[in-house]
């Protein structure tokens, strides 16, 4: 079993905190991404993992061991780092034999191992070539081929494809992910890129300021987003938020009944109301929220809820983005189908919200910007 | 083998790049303007050179050329006779003489000594320097200032701690007879160590360099795949500074084989001789100034330009062979 898992684990350099007590667990032949964007520490707790950083606080272990004091070359892992940090001085082969020769494997057994893994990322034919005669693509595959041919019990990926051009990156995606479901060997795989993340990961942590938001599979982490942060964070482009109070609307208490009215959530400029199902689990917070909308829940409409200016409209070929702004001068983006009608910059619009409850995402406005109704 | 190593298609440039593809094909169809404008472009860069050609012609290139023309008079060893031309004829007497090739020797005695153990020495220095510790830049200010301090100041230095009197070895109770700067077998590692020192800061600082130019990543890398400090020290640092220890290699023996102010300053002329210290640069010197023989000092000065040359250019061939895994 090669789990890992962080209890606890904080990382200070000097003043700055750059993973804040964080909690995670990576199950056995899991491939979990840590999102985040450049500086939330995400690369230090994969270092971590490699014993590249001393952990300052908590534990971290492998399988059932507290690594926290154990050497890198013990921990029984392997790296691909974003600079794929291949030896440029050796060929191909002996890069990737190197791992085994620092442990001592016999030269035949060597060989064979060599063969195999140049052999499964098709690099049988560059064995003798170094580095520096390959292309980007090429060395990635060196770098993936070093990190299999041990066959450790965990592979860490720096992300390993910021260096490729896009092409090469969505193809090189696919293959590590088909290699990772061959192998089942736990993968911890530290990305910037949403998409890669989404794509790619079982599961996905994400990140920010050292502190770990939510963790949960692709599909949850879109649909229930835990906070306000990793609602605006994911998607492309990210969830609408906009600041308004709760609002009861035609409440009556006529006849002795006790009758609801309508939730809404007000700001000026509209009065978006709730579908009784997410009204039912946010009654009684508040009164300030933040009302968070995918783009794509959102649609142009006469009798929409939000009134709104457009700003820009972006063609992206498939599909249209209309950016406008409501009365209070926040941002809303609408994504419309490319064969809808485009409006004109300056027009005055109203946007309508799908009726799906599961297009209402509600969030407490202060500091954490935790998602109110609910466990998410 | 698949098409990585083919070279790109020279493709004529019609509207001017600044490739040297594009510069021929502009040549061959030629317009009389884009000729002009090189010839211009080409004068400019003439001129701009002009000022230092002038002073490399004055200093370097016309006492250069003027030293073969030395070579061929003899200078009659009676003062106030002028020097006769004598051509080829007083080269082999000169270069087969026994004060030539004990100099000869000597010289390349103290390049043994000096070269390996600067080199190491500075690396040394380098990678205990090459860490991320608060006051580190202290130590390599200390490490480097040996760059800047002159040989005379280096010389009287370690002539007081040589001193049989004053110095540092009588105070570590030591007490060679004849002192080191008078013995024939000390003198010359004497000088060795002052030349060392004095190379050390330069060999610290282009050390320093190289091993800052290697990506932490690598040894990360080397890290996890199982490689203790000593075989990533040796499988991956040093392969990696193999350029940088070529280059200081090249430049510490030239350093050594004109290493002369410390002999001037600690042993004197009287002396040279007798001690073994009469390295090359030396014995021309004195050839010169006391044997008044510039003939013979010109010679000694070409052979010892032509050690050199053939050194920097094997030093470079090897270099360029090492070096072929540029990323």
């Amino acid at each position: 079993m090669a789990q890992v898992s962080f209890d606890g684990v904080t990382k200070q350099f000097g003043d700055t905190t750059a993973v804040d007590d964080l909690t995670l667990h990576v199950a056995d032949g899991e491939l979990l991404v840590l999102l985040g964007s450049s500086g939330c520490g995400k690369t230090t707790a994969l270092r971590m993992v490699a014993g590249l950083e001393d952990v300052t606080s908590g534990t971290v272990s492998i399988g059932d061991r507290v690594v926290n004091d154990v050497d890198p070359k013990d921990r029984d892992i392997a790296m691909v780092f974003q600079s794929y940090a291949l030896y440029p001085h050796l060929t191909v082969a002996k890069n990737i034999a190197f791992p085994l020769r620092q442990r001592g494997v016999d030269k035949d057994e060597r060989a064979t191992k060599v063969a195999r893994a140049a052999e499964t990322l098709g690099l049988a034919a560059l064995l003798d070539r170094k580095p520096g005669q390959l292309s980007g693509g090429q060395r990635q595959r060196v770098a993936l081929a070093r990190a299999i041919v041990r066959e450790p019990l965990v592979f860490l990926m720096d992300e390993p494809l910021s260096n490729l051009d896009a092409a090469l990156r969505v193809q090189t995606r696919a293959d590590i992910v088909e290699l990772q479901a061959r192998l089942s060997t736990t993968t911890l795989y530290v990305t910037h890129d949403q998409v890669e993340a989404m794509t790619m990961g079982h599961r996905i942590a994400v990140m920010s300021e050292g502190k770990l938001q939510q963790v949960a599979a692709p599909e949850a982490l879109y649909a229930r987003p835990a906070n306000s942060f990793v609602a605006h964070f994911l998607g492309s482009p990210g969830m609408n938020l906009m600041e308004g109070m709760l609002v009861e609307s035609g409440a009556t208490a006529a006849a002795g009944v006790d009758q609801q009215g309508t939730l809404c959530v007000a700001f000026p400029g509209a009065s978006v109301p709730l579908p009784s199902a997410v009204a039912d689990a946010v009654r009684g917070a508040g009164p300030d929220v933040l009302l968070g909308l995918r783009p794509e829940a959102l649609h142009l409409s006469e009798d929409g809820a939000i009134g709104a200016t457009v700003v820009i409209v972006e063609l992206l070929g498939a599909e249209t983005h209309v950016i406008c702004h409501t009365e209070t001068g926040a941002r809303i983006i609408v994504r419309q189908s490319a064969a809808a009608a485009k409006p004109k910059i300056g027009e005055a619009v109203r946007i309508a919200v799908d009726p799906d409850p599961a297009a209402y995402h509600l969030f407490d406005p202060a500091e954490g910007g935790a998602r109110l109704g609910g466990p998410s | 083998m698949t098409a990585v190593t083919t070279a790109p298609p020279v493709v004529p440039d019609p509207l001017g790049g600044d490739g040297a593809g594009a510069g021929a094909a502009r040549d061959a169809g030629g317009s009389s303007v884009t000729r002009s404008r090189r010839r211009k472009q080409s004068l400019l860069a003439y001129l701009l050179i002009l000022p230092a050609m002038m002073l490399f012609g004055v200093f370097s290139f016309y006492p250069f050329l003027r030293n073969f023309k030395l070579m061929l008079y003899e200078t009659p060893p009676v003062p106030g006779l002028p020097p006769h031309y004598v051509g080829l004829h007083q080269i082999i007497p000169t270069i087969t003489s026994t004060q030539f090739t004990q100099s000869l020797v000597t010289t390349l005695f103290l390049v043994v000594l000096v070269v390996p153990i600067s080199l190491l020495a500075g690396l040394g220095l380098a990678v205990a320097a090459h860490r991320k510790l608060k006051g580190m830049a202290v130590y390599r200010v200390i490490f480097s200032s040996t760059v800047v301090s002159s040989v005379a100041v280096a010389s009287v230095v370690f002539g007081t701690l040589l001193n049989p009197v004053v110095g540092l070895l009588p105070w570590l109770g030591i007490n060679p007879n004849p002192p080191a700067l008078e013995s024939s077998t000390w003198a010359l590692p004497a000088v060795a160590l002052i030349t060392i020192w004095q190379f050390l800061g330069l060999s610290f600082i282009v050390m320093l360099a190289g091993l800052q130019s290697v990506p932490d990543e690598l040894l990360e890398a080397a890290r996890i795949d199982g490689a203790g400090p000593w075989t990533r020290f040796w499988r991956m640092t040093v392969p990696l500074l193999s350029p940088t220890i070529f280059f200081a290699g090249v430049i510490s023996t030239i350093y050594a084989f004109q290493a002369f102010g410390a002999i001037d300053i600690l042993i004197g002329s009287q002396n040279a001789v007798r001690l073994h210290t009469n390295v090359l640069i030396y014995n021309i010197i004195n050839t010169l100034q006391i044997e008044n023989n510039a003939g013979a000092a010109a010679i000694m000065s070409t052979v010892l330009f032509l050690i050199l040359l053939v050194l920097t250019l094997l030093q470079i061939r090897l270099l360029e062979r090492r070096v072929s895994y540029a990323n």
